[in-house]
């Protein structure tokens, strides 16, 4: 099982409802072949960069599955078939995780053993009072 | 007669990501990824920006990333 992001542009003629029967079957396809959704993020209608196929925004949707290679491979091909879908992209994305909890953890390790040191007591020399704000 | 001024533009010096600890530079920050963006579109190079090595190779990932899902532009004008 490995971690995947999936992300894909609907195309922003498609209605909302059409849009969340599309996500629902996506999910059961993953389901079906034993794998999890984690996360759906539906970021709703959002404007494109640059035009895609003529459209100026799109509706952006972003999956976390754990599943295999084999379910995603599945999903892509839904993606190239599905009209509405003009854009998409699935990453890898458990060993980067992975890497940046080990980041985060050396890290917190450094600031615990290697406290910083601390200044020597010196006297404080005496604040000078502020000056008086001229009338 | 004095020297003429070399001019100079103080720059920040300090990896944006190391100082705010970010381990893994996400694509779908636009914003975050928009200020490492000149306004051509180009990616910001290194000794301008200061990002230290490790983090510019993954930002600039992300920056290819994000432009593949139009969320940067691969050209502005």
């Amino acid at each position: 099982m490995r971690t995947y992001e999936v992300a894909f542009i609907a195309a922003p003629t498609l209605a909302p409802e059409e849009l969340d029967a599309f996500i629902a079957q996506m999910q059961t396809v993953v389901e079906s072949k034993s794998g999890k959704v984690v996360k759906v993020d539906n970021w709703g209608k959002k404007s494109l960069a640059y035009k895609i196929k003529k459209f100026r925004d799109g509706h952006y949707v972003i999956f976390t599955i754990e599943a295999d290679g084999a379910i995603i491979a599945e999903l892509e091909r839904r993606f190239r078939v599905a009209d509405h879908v003009i854009r998409y992209l699935s990453l890898r994305i458990d060993e980067d995780l992975k890497r940046s909890e080990k980041m985060t953890a050396a890290r917190q390790r450094k600031t615990v053993a290697k406290p910083r040191p601390e200044f020597a007591p010196f006297s404080e020399p005496e604040a000078e009072p502020p000056a008086a704000p001229t009338a | 007669m004095p020297a003429p001024k070399r001019f100079s533009v103080k720059r920040k010096r300090v990896c944006k990501f190391c100082a705010e600890k970010i381990s893994y530079i996400d694509f779908k920050d636009g914003k975050l990824l928009s200020h490492f963006i000149p306004e051509r579109g180009k990616i910001l190079p290194r000794r301008i920006s200061g990002v230290c090595s490790v983090h510019q190779r993954q930002l600039s990932e992300a920056i290819k990333r994000a432009r593949h899902m139009a969320i940067l532009p691969f050209v502005a004008d």
